[in-house]
């Protein structure tokens, strides 16, 4: 195929691509395979076998395609099988060995696994399967709407066609030949789209700022450092839709004059990177990246740069850094790298989910994008679903939509009868909400006033069994341990008050280490370089405000109600709920429980070593964490 | 000082678009060597044209970069949030750390073993997670790491 040289180039290419497409949905046989990181982690490669060896068995011709995350995490892997004209049905956490059964019975017989399968993808004039629930039927998926997200493991993210016959990089055609760059600024500004990496900047305006800027060359830099712990959206987005973001690179890069770009990845993502290779290759070579775009006289080169497994680099000025050759340190801002950036030019840094959706409101519209989500963060929320709950994943959420029906409608709940306790949002810079705030609605500030933040979409949610000083010390040795070490207060501040988190789990706190975490922490927060040092506080000190009682019993107490923090609690059986099955005996390594069949058992406080395996087996809630010295006291007969 | 050492201390390339490429060239020097050592960050200095404290510090400062000879099969388990909350990260580089009898940071006398925590995999909704050289495991119980070290001719 040539290069590109002008818009109806493009078309026709593209009414050929769904020519092709249209011909392989009404008269092939297609299985799709959700190949994402979490789909091939999960055995994908091993289905996809079994799905080939099947097919040659029973001489079926099929065509197979791959494609990448859809968000369903807790059901992969996943098939979906696509007859002629027919609905895309999907088999949930397909086995290898389930394979056969499913093609013999659904290909040869016409018969559906129905406990197998999770729901259907209505076919192109909207026939369905009876008695098969739709996508949007499906809680998960109803009360999603999907924009950055909008073709990941619905197309092959390998395949330019696909992407064109979805009507990707129309926003391109649309921005480069119809609208000045001016216009597109003015439209990304109407659109209200803040800076989906967390600190919620009006991306209009940072395109503004950087285009105004009179130094040149100008860079643009996609943010893909993705490293907060509970967080994948950006992977996803980069497996399953990576020309997505480079159609929004390109059309950011036309608005502010920008000639050369930076996608700044992960190296732990190697499949991202290698999708991302192939789409960059592909525009090359259609001729929408490089000299004269689409004929036009923009210029657009764009490279990947691989990180290094530093967290900081998320931050844009040790991003920078990094991209040169440096260590990735952060600098003082001002400064902005829209005035002076990388080698010092004018730069500007937006993230993979504001790419992907600039896209997608170059496409539709400024107006139609803000009336979604609320008046002051318009449009959606990708979250990457984790933690203690039953539907974990990636989903996305029109801004607005409340903890609640995030956590209980689209996640499930919380798992195995336990009890919710905290969300957390923002990973280990933002902070956690309890189960009172849980109506507050998802937007930017809503969540900053509740105490939590947007941050860049890690949700993770917990459970009764979480010690909130424990969790705030997880993610303070986190945060210490990413520290560059470059300005004082986040390298020493981070390590004080990581010290005094572990005195208090450690059973050796005191009232005055309660004031003495927001000393430390109001030091941090106005004295750190970057958000890093200024945000690392913020874990601990929202959970020490939503859960103080929790912090106070550990100190004065030495009470951890959670059970989690060693020496600082203890078991009891409560004998009511006690069946008397005896499964917390057999699973007790120390042979510390006893009891006759049937009746309430009782734990041996001498030997019991505390180690939880009775609280976990237990069906009954029976197994009770208590103070040490609540213990009931059983008189001898 | 010799001529050598002298001449790392000559003035750097004017285009600082050369110490750019330094990320790159030293993951590749690492794919090579397996890690980098002095002479590995001497030779990416010369071809690059950069002081030799330069290398060093970019080097140093990010954790992918391995400055210690590793083992043949690495083994890197992530302490991420999700991971941790479903029991793994801690509990397991214990549960490997007795089998292979080192440390995080170590490699088994043999050379076939090295052990490292790393920071989230990105496998969240399938923790608890680790890697071996480039392949991701998920969802990793104590007997399923016990069969993959067999696996791999851990004798256990």
């Amino acid at each position: 195929m040539p290069v590109l040289k002008n818009i109806s180039e493009l078309n026709d290419f593209r009414k050929q691509a769904k020519a092709q497409l249209s011909d392989r949905e009404d008269n092939k046989l297609t299985i799709i395979l959700g190949m994402g990181t979490c789909g091939i982690a999960a055995g994908a490669n091993q289905v996809a076998d079994a799905v080939r060896s099947e097919l040659k068995k029973h001489k079926i011709d099929a065509e197979i395609v791959n494609v990448g995350c859809i968000g369903m995490c807790h059901n992969e892997p996943l098939l979906d099988i696509q007859q002629p004209g027919q609905p895309r049905i999907t088999y949930k956490n397909v086995k290898p060995a389930m394979v056969g059964k499913i093609i013999e019975k659904h290909l040869l017989n016409g018969e559906f696994s129905k406990r197998w399968i999770y729901g259907q993808l209505p076919a192109r004039d909207g026939t369905t399967v009876e008695g098969i629930p739709t996508y949007a039927e499906l809680p998960f998926y109803g009360k999603q709407v999907r924009i950055a997200l909008k073709n990941c493991g619905i197309i092959d993210p390998e395949s330019i066609e696909e992407y064109l016959v979805s009507g990707g990089y129309g926003g391109l055609e649309k921005a480069l030949f119809q609208m000045t760059p001016d216009e597109v600024i003015e439209e990304m500004k109407d659109s209200g789209l803040r800076g989906r990496g967390g600190a919620g900047f009006l991306t209009g305006l940072k395109w503004e700022f950087c285009r105004k800027a009179k130094n040149t060359p100008k860079y643009l830099i996609c943010n893909a450092d993705e490293g907060d712990p509970g967080a994948f959206m950006d992977r996803s987005v980069l497996e399953g839709d990576p020309h997505a973001l480079l159609e929004g690179m390109i059309i950011a890069a036309y608005a502010i004059g920008a000639t050369e770009g930076y996608i700044y990845c992960r190296a732990e993502y190697p499949l991202a990177i290698e999708r991302l290779k192939i789409a960059i290759k592909q525009a090359y070579t259609f001729g929408l990246l490089g000299n004269n775009i689409l004929g036009s006289k923009v210029v657009f080169n764009l490279k990947i740069k691989e990180g290094a497994g530093a967290f900081v680099c998320g931050e844009e000025t040790a991003l920078i850094a990094s991209i040169e050759g440096k260590r990735g340190e952060p600098r003082p801002r001002p400064p902005y790298p829209a005035v002076a950036g990388l080698w010092g030019k004018p730069t500007n840094v937006n993230n993979v989910k504001s790419f992907a959706i600039a896209s997608q409101i170059m496409m539709n519209g400024a107006d139609w994008f803000n009336h979604i989500g609320t008046k002051k963060s318009t449009g959606t929320a990708v979250f990457a679903l984790t933690g203690k709950i039953k539907n974990t994943g990636l989903i996305e959420v029109p801004m607005g939509i409340t903890l609640r029906e995030i956590i209980y409608d689209i996640g499930g709940g919380v798992p195995n009868k336990k009890e919710f306790k905290a969300v957390q949002t923002g990973g280990p810079l933002g902070g956690c909400l309890p189960a009172e705030a849980l109506d507050t609605p998802v937007d930017f500030d809503s969540l900053t006033a509740a105490g939590a933040t947007m941050g860049s979409g890690g949700m993770i949610v917990v459970d009764q069994d979480t010690c909130m000083v424990e969790l705030a010390r997880y993610f303070l040795t986190f945060a210490s341990a990413e520290s560059c070490g470059k300005c004082v207060p986040c390298r020493i501040g981070g390590q004080r008050l990581l010290e005094v988190l572990t005195k208090i789990t450690n059973g050796e706190g005191t009232l005055a280490d309660l004031d003495e975490i927001e000393r430390i922490s109001k030091y941090m927060q106005e004295g750190s370089l970057c958000a890093l040092g200024q945000l690392t506080p913020g874990p601990v000190l929202a959970s020490l405000k939503f859960f103080r009682e929790e912090y106070e019993a550990h100190v004065t107490e030495k009470f951890c109600e959670a059970g989690v923090c060693e020496g600082m609690f203890t078991y009891e059986i409560d004998p009511d709920p006690c069946t008397g099955c005896g499964l917390c005996a057999k699973a007790c390594p120390t042979e510390a429980i006893t009891g006759e069949k049937k009746e309430p058992h009782v734990i041996d406080q001498s030997t019991c070593i505390q180690c939880g395996a009775c609280y976990d087996v237990c069906n009954f809630g029976a197994v009770l964490v208590k103070r040490k010295h609540e213990l009931t006291v059983i008189e001898p007969i | 000082m010799n001529e050598d050492e002298r001449g790392s201390y000559a003035p750097l390339n004017s285009n600082p678009k050369q110490r750019a490429r330094l990320l790159a060239a030293l993951y590749l020097a690492q794919e090579q060597y397996g890690w980098l050592s002095s002479e590995a960050i001497q030779y990416v200095a010369d071809k690059l044209s950069l002081k030799i404290g330069q290398v060093q510090s970019t080097a140093s400062f990010y954790s992918m970069f391995r400055l210690k000879p590793q083992g043949e099969y690495r083994i890197q388990v992530c302490e991420g949030l999700s991971c941790y909350l479903v029991g793994g990260a801690e509990p397991i580089l214990d549960h490997i750390s007795r089998k292979l009898g080192i440390q995080s940071g170590e490699t088994t006398p043999d050379g076939k073993f090295s052990l490292e925590v790393v920071q989230c995999l990105a496998s969240c909704g399938t923790a608890p997670a680790l890697r071996i050289n480039d392949e991701l495991y998920e969802r990793m119980t104590f007997a399923s790491i016990d069969k993959l070290l067999e696996s791999l001719g851990c004798k256990i």
